[in-house]
């Protein structure tokens, strides 16, 4: 009936975070200058927050788009054939509560799994680094020795 | 039916995406991005309808299919369009932006 309004609201929410997020993000870029690259790309949460805008935005899109191909959404007031009468209105306000609370959750659990995981390879990347860097450290200092 | 399709979009999409990483030029990761949030959102929609129809839901009619299966090349079909759009407009290789600055310094 309704239920990509949940998602697409939520969209928005992001979108506008992200925007925010990378905004603080360059100016602590600016302030950092002359630290190492890898810090400034790792700190970049707003690029990670860009997935979920794209999964929540691109998802809305099409569903809205099969709720137009049903003739749930139409081009002209109230838009949503379902807000006509209070009875159909019950029921797209329960269905925008179930399915399309469900809806949202679920994208934005896979991307915190998608986050936690590239967040973990990020870290076993960093400490492999460290480890080579410190090993070839040692290897020079032997060699000057 | 429209959920099969976007999760085989979604799935040649990350393919291509991978294919070709780190390099994504092409913007393909949005619209892998863009057909995984619309499978998981139609996998929502049937978790639910699976819930009110049961073994009913595993027997569709002939016809529902055939329109189900319209709507999701309809649906693939829009998810590639926007993603052109989005391409266009980022022009991560600048060709649009040469033109146009081009046709300017004529």
């Amino acid at each position: 009936m309704a239920c990509f309004i949940v998602p697409a609201t939520e969209a928005i929410v992001t979108t506008i975070a992200a925007k925010v997020l990378a905004k603080k993000e360059k100016n602590m870029e600016i302030h950092h200058e002359g630290s190492s690259a890898g810090i400034v790309e790792k700190s970049h949460f707003s690029r990670k927050l860009g997935w979920l805008n794209n999964m929540l935005w691109g998802g809305s899109a099409l569903l809205a788009l099969e709720h137009v191909w049903h003739g749930e959404v139409v081009p002209w007031f109230p838009f949503l054939t379902a807000a006509s009468d209070a009875s159909s209105r019950a029921e797209m306000f329960h269905e925008m509560a179930t399915v399309g609370v469900a809806m949202a959750a679920l994208v934005t659990v896979t991307w915190a799994i998608m986050v936690l995981v590239s967040s973990r390879i990020e870290k076993r990347e960093d400490t492999t680094a460290s480890v080579s860097e410190a090993a070839a450290e040692t290897v020079s200092t032997s060699d000057n020795k | 039916m429209t959920l099969l399709i976007s999760v085989f979009a979604a799935v040649i999409a990350t393919v291509v995406w991978y294919k070709h990483a780190p390099n994504d030029n092409w913007k393909v990761g949005t619209l892998a991005l863009m057909y995984w949030g619309a499978s998981l959102m139609w996998m929502c929609d049937a978790i639910f309808e699976y819930a009110e129809l049961k073994e009913e839901f595993f027997q569709p009619a002939a016809a529902d299919m055939l329109n189900d299966l319209f709507l999701g090349l309809t649906v693939v079909a829009l998810g590639l369009v926007i993603w052109l759009v989005v391409l266009l407009v980022k022009d991560p290789k600048g060709v649009l932006r040469g033109k146009l600055l081009a046709k300017k310094n004529d």
